[in-house]
């Protein structure tokens, strides 16, 4: 679906150098970026702000033409066939209204429909899935400046989807949302993904859309990609260590001697011990076993770490 | 081929309908028009009682009130210098938007353009020729094939207004902001299209030099044909010169852009 080799992307950035004098200098936004999404993917694109995220999305999309590299989407070449590319895909921009502001919701529907040229029937039919699954009905009628931000996101997707793309492309869709807007979103896309199999690629801030939606993680800064795959393997591999929280039946002195692992914290003089541990030296089970024959264990939980923390470790790389 | 005139047809419609949501802004609009055009009539009567109704460069008094309601009129139609939306949205980015569409974006502004038009021709041209032809001195046109001349020469003076708007909008890919340029533009353009005085007024020198520019094509013509002054087809064929070479040239700005310049904003 999408093939992207050695994609970079440079600017050219004009410094004052002096009252008259200015000098010009290269600022590379994407610096040689590859990867390959498969269709039916959902991958989350992320990376502090100016990592090049939104760069990278525009090339994509055959809004900017790369300075470097190649790039390939729907088999498309962006740039050169950015109309045709336009009518297979779909790109909600999560700061920025493809609708029009004047214009009640269905009027701006139904424009789009003529942009895109799609027969009314599939239009139509499109249109009554999306108002259903996202609550539209209410607010059709209403002009788009009069819509709140979650009623003017739900309209933002569904413009995007009425010319049935076989891509999405989303760039901060839930920024500003409210959790419940969010959540709804979340739900929608996921399920747009499984039933009509359609491809999703997002950028966000929000690392719950990707741990609620995707199952790819890729993660860009200073123009590289630093990490790309599964969020589980990712969160193995950056961050091995997981927490193991002991409840004991009695108090119990600090564990030692334990293979492999460190003590964080010790609560309630002994009653509740808090142990890291590396899941490829020792696995939760056998620590388990071994705890509980040096004294009676009343409860156990293993803490993931939290994504946040995943990619807080990756950005360090 | 059918489809694309539907869409660009549908955008035109869209683009009237977008214009007809704000009665009051055009209200205010033509109400403001009026009193202009009020003040106008005021001092052109004044310079042709101070001249005991001698005419200037052709014009009579009936024929310069008749002017000033016209102008008045096609003011808002052809827009010489209202709010830019395209250089707003290139500023802030919004841009990428409309650039992510399988449009040319250039067909479809204007299309916009040709309804926000079409919707000022009936709410804000037809009220003031009304105006002007009831309560005042109004010089009617004698020969009915001046009224299919003058609305192709008013759709022509459109098409010209449009372009050179659209590239001013454009050169913001460059400078970042085109205040500077557009109000310089704005400034610039009333006077040299005729909307102050008629260009006849203008010493001979500055008309020879205007008529190697597009601005008489924006609204003096339109009005001359309506006048009657001048030669009707000479007018035409100038316009759609303007037209086809201001078009041209943006279309090739446009796409000079596209090609180099950065999208503003993440």
């Amino acid at each position: 679906m999408i093939e992207v080799s050695e994609l970079g992307r440079t600017f050219t950035v004009t410094r004052k150098a002096g009252r008259f004098r200015r000098t010009r200098q290269d600022v590379v936004a994407v610096g040689g970026v590859s990867f390959e999404v498969r269709a039916g993917e959902t991958v989350g694109y992320i990376g502090p702000n100016g990592a090049g995220k939104s760069t990278t999305i525009k090339m994509l999309t055959g809004i900017l033409v790369p300075t470097a590299g190649r790039v390939r989407v729907c088999g498309l070449d962006p740039s050169r066939q950015r109309a045709e590319l336009a009518r297979r895909i779909g790109v909600v921009f999560g700061q920025r209204s493809q609708l029009w502001w004047d214009l009640p919701l269905r009027e701006s529907f139904d424009l789009l429909r003529h942009i895109f040229r799609v027969p009314a029937g599939d239009h139509a039919k499109r249109l009554q899935e999306c108002a259903e699954l996202l609550g539209l009905h209410e607010f059709l009628d209403t002009p788009v400046r009069q819509l709140s931000l979650g009623q003017r996101m739900r309209g933002e997707v569904t413009a995007a989807l009425l010319h049935g793309p076989e891509l999405l492309v989303l760039d901060e869709p839930t920024i500003g949302l409210d959790l419940d807007s969010k959540e709804r979103l979340r739900e929608f896309l996921s399920e747009l993904n499984t039933t009509r199999g359609t491809t999703l690629l997002l950028t966000t801030h929000d690392l719950d859309d990707i741990e609620r939606l995707c199952r790819r993680m890729m993660v860009i800064d200073r123009g590289r990609v630093l990490a790309d795959g599964p969020l589980a393997e990712l969160r193995d591999e950056v961050t091995p260590e997981r927490v193991l929280v002991v409840d004991f039946e009695r108090p119990c002195e600090e564990l030692t001697g334990l293979p492999g692992v460190q003590t964080v914290k010790v609560e309630g003089g002994g009653l509740r011990q808090q142990l890291s541990f590396r899941r490829d030296t020792v696995t939760a089970a056998t620590l388990i076993s071994m705890i509980s024959q040096r004294s009676p264990v009343h409860d156990v939980a293993v803490i993931e770490p939290d994504i946040d923390d995943v990619v807080r470790q990756l950005y360090r790389r | 081929m059918c489809a694309v005139i539907g869409c660009y047809l549908r955008i035109t419609l869209a683009g009237f309908h977008r214009y007809s949501t704000y009665r009051q802004a055009v209200l205010a609009g033509t109400a403001t028009n009026i009193v202009f055009g009020l003040i106008k009539v005021g001092i052109l009567s004044g310079v042709f009682l101070a001249r005991d109704g001698a005419s200037i460069g052709g014009y009579d008094l009936t024929t310069t009130i008749t002017y000033v309601w016209l102008g008045q009129g096609l003011l808002g139609v052809v827009d010489l210098w209202s709010e830019d939306d395209l250089a707003e949205r290139i500023r802030t980015g919004d841009i990428v938007v409309d650039l992510s569409r399988p449009w040319n974006l250039q067909t479809a502004l204007l299309c916009t353009d040709l309804g926000r038009a079409g919707y000022s021709a009936i709410a804000r041209f037809v009220p003031q020729l009304l105006l002007g032809a009831v309560f005042f001195p109004f010089r009617w046109p004698d020969d009915p094939m001046v009224a299919p001349a003058f609305v192709l020469s008013t759709a022509l003076a459109v098409l010209v207004s449009f372009n050179l708007r659209f590239l001013l909008g454009l050169t913001t890919f460059w400078l970042l902001d085109s205040r500077g340029v557009r109000s310089l533009y704005s400034i610039a353009a009333p006077t040299l299209a005729g909307l102050e005085i008629p260009l006849s007024f203008f010493p001979g020198w500055a008309q020879h030099a205007l008529s190697f520019t597009p601005f008489p094509s924006m609204l003096q013509f339109p009005i001359n044909v309506f006048v009657q002054d001048g030669p009707v087809l000479a007018m035409l064929a100038q316009q759609l010169l303007w037209a086809l070479l201001l078009a041209a040239t943006a279309r090739l700005v446009l796409a000079r852009a596209m090609h180099k310049v950065v999208v503003q904003g993440g």
